[in-house]
Formats: structure tokens, C-alpha cells, sequence
């Protein structure tokens, strides 16, 4: 077959298929582009003018106003902080147990591993303020609805991240832990929790990091933090708090990761 | 060996204090933030009746719901194109190996800024600056695609291999065929992976924009919530995990025939 003489030398990347199914998605997004701009619904004006009325905000946002710092900021900053360090454990300690589910070496019942998958999936869908809304309506707002929504919405990250470590463990120590007879809560913990230590660091820490930027938004809708003190100062129209409490996030996000960055080549 | 008795696993003390530390922090920041065993009761009564009046969940006006859920696919595509074409330029001035330091300081800095903040706080200052509606969710997350993208994006391209690069100069090309022959072969795949990521995090995001007024079905959400329509809440739930679905859906579609 190879050697016949009518064989093309043409040499392709793809087969034929392989190529209609790129093209074919290309053309589908460029349709989907298209039909996206001339259906949604905006005013071309305001696109237009959106530089000037921008340049107007920072003008006004500068210079910061410093001296509300200690008035209005500062416990607040110090909320997002317990929010998010909260958020983060009540989010391992929920994990915890989807995880054990999830992984199909530690359940060996599909069932059971397909419940997990749901819970995973519906906690990554619904965002961190939709979360913040449920759990305002169901704890009143403040402090405790933002470390609950938090959490609700880490469960699906941790979760999966978990469940896959879980997952990839080696064998030998579960089953010299059985065969010497431990009981079930001793295998976990002598033989998987050693193996998905470092994950378990890893992901704590990088969704700590996550989760600081997160806190810092949920006050928009009650749920505490220094959302709530950004809220108050834009619905007042004081943009010299503004950019007080923008910069102070900004400070915050940034020693996190410097201080995760530490972390992370200490323990891991 | 005779009379001691050997432990088969030694107690870490160290791990242990850890593990106290952290749970005197638990107690004090619940104690800071007013966590009562109380509220947590009241709380579980109002869940219940949460849940309660959120059931069955009620779809009779699907014409407003369909009509949301598009905008809010909308925003997505257009930001995830907008975002994914404009963060290609600003990955390669990133990049370290290509530009130089005068080129990456400033790209590096605006990556920075637009990752380090969170996509409300950019959808409240772009409703402000141009007015409620789609516009402000879609500058929006192209900021945040931008952000995300730009940054991956030129850490893949400072990791090439530069040796078509020399062959390109050496053969005396211009710079935009070295980018075109000698740069983008070799970050494209990871280039598709990101901009597929992208998409979906714009999908999950652009229905959560509308909560401070920047289009998308988080309007109607917020509404619904202020208006204790808690069936049609239920309905946007529902239909909002569906779309975000969806977006996944898609997302290992394009993966999966792009890449090879």
C-alpha cells in the first residue's frame, strides 16, 4: 500500500476529519462572535466615552484619604482576614469527607463516587457572591455568612484536588496496615493522610491566597469585611476612601502571596 | 532492645502544637466575629425554611430567564474574544527572553494589577465609569482575562526553546515572523489550553457580574433575592449551574480537538 506509485507525498498533520472539526470550530466561534455583537445590548456612546469618564473617576479617586483609615478601615481589613482564614478551614473541614468519597480506591461504590462528583461540581458553579446571598439569607449578614459562603464555594476546588491525591496514593501501606489488622480510621490516617500531606499543604495554601481576594468582595452583599466598607463609600460617592480601601486590598493580596510564596518553600 | 518498648509511630509534637495553634485561632476569630451557637440554630431554622420556599422551583417565566441567560453568554464570548486576542500582544511583551526590560516592566505591572484584584471590584469601577448594562461585564472580564491569560501566557513563552529563534535571526527574518515562526509553534497548544480555561472562568464569572449591575443574569438573581421570589431564585440557580455546565462541556470539546 505504502510503496504504490500513485500514493500522494503530501505529508498533513491532520486527517481530514481532524481539519473540519478545527475549521468547524472556528467558524462556530467567529458565528458565535458575531451574533454576540450585534444582539447584546450596548450603547455605543457610553463605549465612547468611557475614557474621559474614567480619567474623572481617578481624578477624583487621588489623592487617598488616609485619615479614614483607622475610623473605617482597619477592623474591617482585619474581618477579611478571619474570613478568609475561616472560609478556608470550615472549606477542609467540609472537603474532607467529599473527598473520601470522591476518591474510588477509598469507595469503591460508584454511586457514592458520582454523589461526591455532583457536590464538587455544584459548589465550583454557583460564584462566591451567589454563595454570600444564600448564606445572608439564611444566617442574617455579617462575618458569618462570608465564612460560610467562603467555604461553600472551597469545597469544590479543595475537593476535587484532594479526592485526586487521594486517588494517585500508593498501595503498599494501606494494605500492610490491614493486614496488621488497623481499623479503619488508622489506615487513613498512618497510611493515605502521610502520602496526601503535601497536597493537602499545597491546596490549603493556594486557596487561602484565593480566598483573601474573595473575602474582600463578599461585603458587597452583606456578608462582612471590607466589602462592606467599599460598598458604604461608593454609595456615598467618597472616592478618596475609595482608592484608600482598593489600595489597602491591593497591600493585602500582595503580602498573601508573598507569605504563601514563604510557606509554601518552608513546609513543602 | 530489651526492655524498651518501641512506638510503631512517634508522636510529632511539633504537629501537634500546630494543630493546637490553629485551633486557638479558630476559637478566637469566631469569637472576634460574633460566631454564636445561637445564630448558628436560627440559622439552621432559617435554612430550612430557605430551602423550603425556594421549592419547587418555578420556570414560568422562562422568557426572561432565556433572555438573561443569553446576555449572560454574550458577555462571555465577546470578553473571552476581546480578552484572549488582546492578551496574546501583551504575553509576548511579557515575555523576558524576547522584549526587553524596558518593553516587559510596564505589560508585567498592568498583569499585576488586573490579577490582584478581584472582577467585582472591577465591574463596580467599570459601572461607574460607563453606565449599567453588558458593556461594564465585558470590560470587565477582559481586565480579568487579560490578567489570567497574559500572565500563563508569558511564562509559556519564556520557556521555549530558542533555538529557532537564532535560526529565524540568523536567516535574517523580521519580527513578526519570529514570532509567527519561530515563537507562537511552540506555545500554541498551551496558548488553546489557556484561552479554553478562560472561556469557561468568563462564562462562571460573567453570571456573577450582574450582582452590581453589570449585565447578565446576576441582576435578575439579586432582584429575585431582594424581592424574596425565592421559587424563581431557585430557578436561576439551577439555570445558571446548567449554563456553567455547559461551559465546561465546551470547554473539554475545544481541548480535545485542538489538541493533539
Amino acid at each position: 500500500m505504502t510503496n504504490h506509485p500513485r500514493t500522494p507525498r503530501t505529508w498533513q498533520r491532520f486527517s481530514p476529519l481532524r481539519r473540519l472539526a478545527r475549521f468547524s470550530l472556528l467558524l462556530a466561534a467567529g458565528i458565535a462572535l458575531a451574533i454576540s455583537f450585534r444582539t447584546v445590548q450596548v450603547v455605543p456612546e457610553f463605549l465612547f466615552d468611557a475614557p474621559t469618564q474614567m480619567a474623572d473617576m481617578l481624578t477624583r479617586m487621588w489623592p487617598p484619604d488616609t485619615s479614614h483609615y483607622f475610623s473605617g478601615v482597619h477592623t474591617a481589613l482585619v474581618e477579611t482576614m478571619h474570613i478568609a482564614g475561616m472560609g478556608t478551614i470550615i472549606a477542609l473541614a467540609l472537603s474532607l469527607p467529599v473527598a473520601l468519597l470522591a476518591a474510588n480506591n477509598i469507595t469503591p461504590y460508584p454511586v457514592l463516587n458520582w454523589f461526591a462528583r455532583l457536590i464538587l461540581v455544584t459548589s465550583r458553579s454557583v460564584n462566591t457572591l451567589v454563595w454570600a446571598i444564600l448564606f445572608v439569607a439564611v444566617f442574617g449578614p455579617g462575618a458569618l455568612a462570608g465564612s460560610v459562603a467562603i467555604g461553600f464555594r472551597s469545597i469544590g476546588f479543595c475537593g476535587k484536588l484532594m479526592g485526586e491525591a487521594l486517588e494517585e496514593c500508593h498501595k503498599g501501606p494501606v494494605e500492610a496496615l490491614r493486614a496488621a489488622g488497623a481499623p479503619w480510621p488508622s489506615v487513613i490516617l498512618k497510611a493515605y493522610w502521610p502520602q496526601v500531606a503535601p497536597a493537602f499543604w499545597g491546596t490549603s495554601l493556594f486557596r487561602w491566597d484565593i480566598n483573601v481576594r474573595e473575602s474582600a468582595v463578599i461585603g458587597l452583599v452583606g456578608a462582612g469585611g471590607i466589602g462592606m466598607a467599599l460598598d458604604t463609600a461608593i454609595n456615598l460617592f467618597r472616592w478618596n476612601q475609595v482608592s484608600l480601601i482598593l489600595l489597602c486590598i491591593f497591600a493585602v493580596v500582595v503580602c498573601m502571596e508573598i507569605a504563601t510564596t514563604f510557606i509554601r518553600k518552608r513546609i513543602l | 532492645m530489651s526492655g524498651t518498648q518501641r512506638a510503631a509511630f512517634r508522636p510529632n509534637w511539633a504537629a501537634r502544637a500546630g494543630w493546637s495553634l490553629l485551633a486557638v485561632y479558630c476559637v478566637y476569630a469566631a469569637w472576634s466575629m460574633d460566631f454564636t451557637w445561637a445564630r448558628f440554630v436560627s440559622g439552621l431554622h432559617n435554612g430550612a425554611m430557605f430551602l423550603g420556599s425556594m421549592f419547587p422551583p418555578e420556570f414560568t417565566r422562562w422568557r426572561l430567564l432565556v433572555n438573561n441567560l443569553a446576555e449572560t453568554l454574550q458577555i462571555a464570548i465577546i470578553a473571552s474574544g476581546a480578552g484572549i486576542a488582546l492578551s496574546l500582544p501583551f504575553g509576548l511583551v511579557c515575555a523576558r527572553n524576547l522584549m526587553p526590560a524596558w518593553a516587559t516592566w510596564p505589560a508585567r505591572a498592568v498583569i499585576a494589577v488586573s490579577r490582584s484584584f478581584h472582577p467585582v471590584i472591577f465591574a463596580i469601577l467599570f459601572v461607574k465609569a460607563v453606565g449599567f448594562g453588558p458593556l461594564a461585564g465585558i470590560l470587565t472580564l477582559v481586565v480579568a482575562s487579560i490578567g489570567f491569560i497574559g500572565k500563563l501566557f508569558a511564562e509559556a513563552v519564556e520557556e521555549i526553546s530558542l533555538k529557532p529563534v537564532e535560526a529565524c535571526r540568523a536567516a535574517g527574518a523580521p519580527f513578526l515572523s519570529v514570532i509567527i515562526f519561530a515563537v507562537l509553534p511552540q506555545v500554541l497548544n498551551r496558548f488553546i489550553g489557556f484561552a479554553t480555561y478562560q472561556f469557561d472562568a468568563n462564562i462562571r464569572n460573567s453570571t456573577m457580574v450582574g450582582i452590581v449591575g453589570a449585565g447578565g443574569i446576576g441582576g435578575t438573581l439579586f432582584a429575585a433575592f431582594q424581592r424574596f421570589d425565592y421559587d424563581f431564585l431557585a430557578a436561576i440557580l439551577i439555570s445558571i449551574i446548567a449554563l456553567v455546565m455547559l461551559g465546561e462541556y465546551l470547554a473539554s470539546v475545544v481541548k480535545a480537538v485542538f489538541n493533539d
